[in-house]
């Protein structure tokens, strides 16, 4: 049993590893091409922070079964400390070109700080708020992402107005990671890595003693402690790992635009940058799947951009194209459409392996089959 | 039961008042090693809330806990764990949506070893802890011949085996007192063999001290060598099932008075 439980883990790196260089070697040879550099890369880009939001929500809300709707504001947090990070580096003249080894080592530092500073404040606000469950978390998360909204605001150091191309943060934006201006893609590889790499790693933690404590504590509370885990210590644990990734993701959306500013993490903004509407990609993709939180991202990203961008859009009816310039609208009707029909989202708990799916999908096929079968006959005896 | 013995779970003068009303008064306990003791009385008798005192669920107002001479006043459930409690619950408790083995793993949480490092980058350590676990579970289902479910979700086990499932997981937990609320509730007579028989085996695999509350007359009468009996939280009759059964303050806690006078001049 062991044996090929690490074979599946050598066989699934293996595969992730080859696809990913693929990614690499195409992103490389299309790099120059008009609509890869415009689209497509920063597209990619995006989908890698959603994924890292919604997997990492998915690990408090799915795994832990603790409702937080204050995600957003440890996104904030990781956005805004790599930004000031990179920005006081360039400051100090450590680099100037936006290339080359210590860029790039300056690129992760702020990543990894990012990840850490949100942490903490995961540790910060997990400690008070996790004696409280239910829709009182809610409340208190929903409350600290408000908090932390406006108190980002009012550092003298982060600016009033946020920061911009040209002020503050300009220095990581303007040309490098760089969906700023000339070279769009070159650090594409950097966001794609970080993001296969934080999601292992949460995979890694959901499939340990951590995992099993915390999905004890999602079924029975009282019943985990009565089994000799300490559930203060674990909530708080998960709070804080969930917060890293979030804070991951902050520096991957700080890196991406030319300019940020506090109202791209607040619940009245419009966008899928939302803290409400990251539980509606985790509640979409199934919660306590990591699986389910990478596809619906990408499907929420897709929507999104077709809803803003699409062309078809224009070939549709006068009053649907009113619908569509309200796109809260059509995710509300999304929301409603999955808990209707199939309330444990698209995975439910299934986790993806190169080893199983195959073989899990001809039995899902098969299954279905006959259950068509069994209904036409039911249909003939009617 | 030897009076040199020392007892391996203690109270002494143990009370709880929620408020005015005073739940359990001055409980007093004392179960040696190996020893199979009842806890019996009406509804609302206050069995439930010692169980929850032993368990560190309530913190005591008045009283003490000590396990093998330590007191545990104050402590945390997971901390009454670690030293050596573990219980099952009335009403059943699984972790539903998990597999009946990772029910088991869960309770071994507080003997892995292995740190969040470890655990994020699947070093040998942690390949190691885990097959250990592995097959530490499949020994402890295998006893209760839980094995062949061992990859099914817990909650579609039947009732029998759910409740054989929390006993098992109990034990996961290595303690030394194990405390069982009601477990033959709502089986039927099968059922309840089954679970005579699992009790059996643990005893004598393990050698643990346990603690039985139980509406099911004959099986207490049955399996316990001890009864204590509560009434309004209040101690009122010890001692083995025969002198229980015919104790005239057990027979008026359970029945009412007939006519008063009889049992009071007992009393």
């Amino acid at each position: 049993m062991k044996k090929t439980v690490k074979r599946g883990y050598i066989v699934n790196s293996a595969v992730i590893a080859a696809v990913y260089a693929l990614c690499i070697v195409l992103a490389a040879t299309l790099g120059r091409e008009g609509s890869f550099k415009l689209i497509l890369a920063p597209s990619i880009w995006q989908c890698c922070y959603l994924i890292l939001l919604a997997s990492s929500l998915n690990l408090v809300l799915g795994f832990m079964g603790q409702l937080s709707l204050g995600h957003c504001g440890f996104m904030a947090i990781g956005a805004y400390t790599a930004a000031l990070i990179s920005l006081a580096f360039q400051r100090a003249g450590a680099y100037d070109d936006k290339s080359g080894p210590v860029f790039l080592a300056i690129l992760f530092l702020c990543i990894i700080s990012a990840g850490l500073l949100a942490a903490a404040f995961g540790v910060l606000v997990g400690i008070p708020a996790l004696r409280l469950k239910g829709d009182y978390l809610a409340i208190i998360t929903l409350g600290f992402g408000l908090i932390i909204e406006n108190v980002i605001n009012n550092l003298p150091f982060a600016g009033q107005n946020g920061l911009a191309e040209g002020s503050a943060a300009a220095s990581l934006y303007a040309t490098g990671l760089g969906f700023g201006s000339t070279d769009r893609v070159t650090y594409l590889w950097a966001g794609i890595g970080v993001t296969i790499i934080s999601v292992a790693l949460m995979f890694m933690f959901i499939r340990s003693k951590y995992g099993r404590a915390v999905r004890a504590i999602r079924d029975d509370e009282i019943a985990a402690s009565a089994s000799g885990i300490n559930t203060g210590y674990y909530k708080v644990l998960t709070f804080a790992f969930s917060a890293f990734f979030a804070g991951i993701a902050g520096a991957l959306y700080a890196c991406c635009n030319s300019s940020l500013s506090t109202a791209s993490f607040s619940f009245t903004n419009g966008s899928i940058l939302n803290s409400t509407f990251v539980v509606v990609m985790v509640v979409l993709g199934g919660m306590g799947s990591l699986t389910g939180s990478v596809v619906s991202a990408v499907i929420m990203f897709i929507l999104n951009y077709q809803i803003a961008n699409g062309a078809w859009v224009d070939a549709l009816p006068g009053f649907i194209q009113g619908v569509f310039t309200y796109p809260m609208l059509v995710y509300a009707v999304v929301l409603i459409v999955i808990i209707m029909f199939r309330p444990k989202g698209i995975f439910g708990t299934y986790e993806f392996s190169i080893l199983k799916t195959p073989g899990d999908l001809v039995r899902l096929f098969k299954r279905q089959g006959r259950g068509k079968k069994s209904a036409g006959k039911e249909a003939a005896a009617q | 039961m030897s009076e040199e013995l020392r007892p391996i779970l203690e109270t002494r003068g143990l009370g709880i008042s929620f408020g005015g009303l005073k739940a359990v008064q001055d409980f007093n306990l004392r179960l040696y090693p190996g020893e199979l003791a009842g806890l019996i009385g009406p509804n609302g008798a206050g069995k439930t809330t010692v169980f929850n005192l032993l368990t560190g669920v309530y913190v005591p107002t008045e009283g003490s806990v000590m396990l093998d001479g330590e007191v545990l006043n104050g402590k945390k459930t997971h901390q009454f764990v670690a030293a050596g409690v573990a219980r099952t619950f009335q009403n059943i408790r699984l972790f539903r949506q998990m597999s009946v083995i990772d029910n088991v793993k869960a309770a071994f949480a507080k003997d892995i070893k292995y740190r969040m490092g470890a655990a994020l980058f699947r070093t040998p350590a942690y390949w190691r802890a885990e097959a250990a676990m592995e097959q530490r579970a499949l020994d402890l289902l295998d006893i209760f011949n839980l094995k062949e479910y061992a990859g099914a979700l817990a909650s579609s086990l039947p009732y029998g085996q759910q409740r054989k499932l929390e006993i098992a997981r109990a034990l996961a937990t290595d303690m030394k007192v194990l405390l069982l609320d009601e477990p033959a509730a709502g089986m039927n007579p099968t059922e309840t063999a089954e679970l005579v028989e699992c009790i059996g085996i643990v005893r004598e695999r393990f050698g643990i001290a346990i603690l039985l509350i139980e509406h099911d007359m004959s099986l207490v009468m049955k399996l316990c060598e001890r009864i204590t009996v509560l009434d309004y939280g209040q101690t009122i009759a010890e001692g083995g099932p025969e002198e229980i059964a015919s104790n005239p303050r057990v027979i008026t806690a359970y029945l009412g008075e007939s006519d008063g006078e009889e049992d009071a001049s007992h009393a």
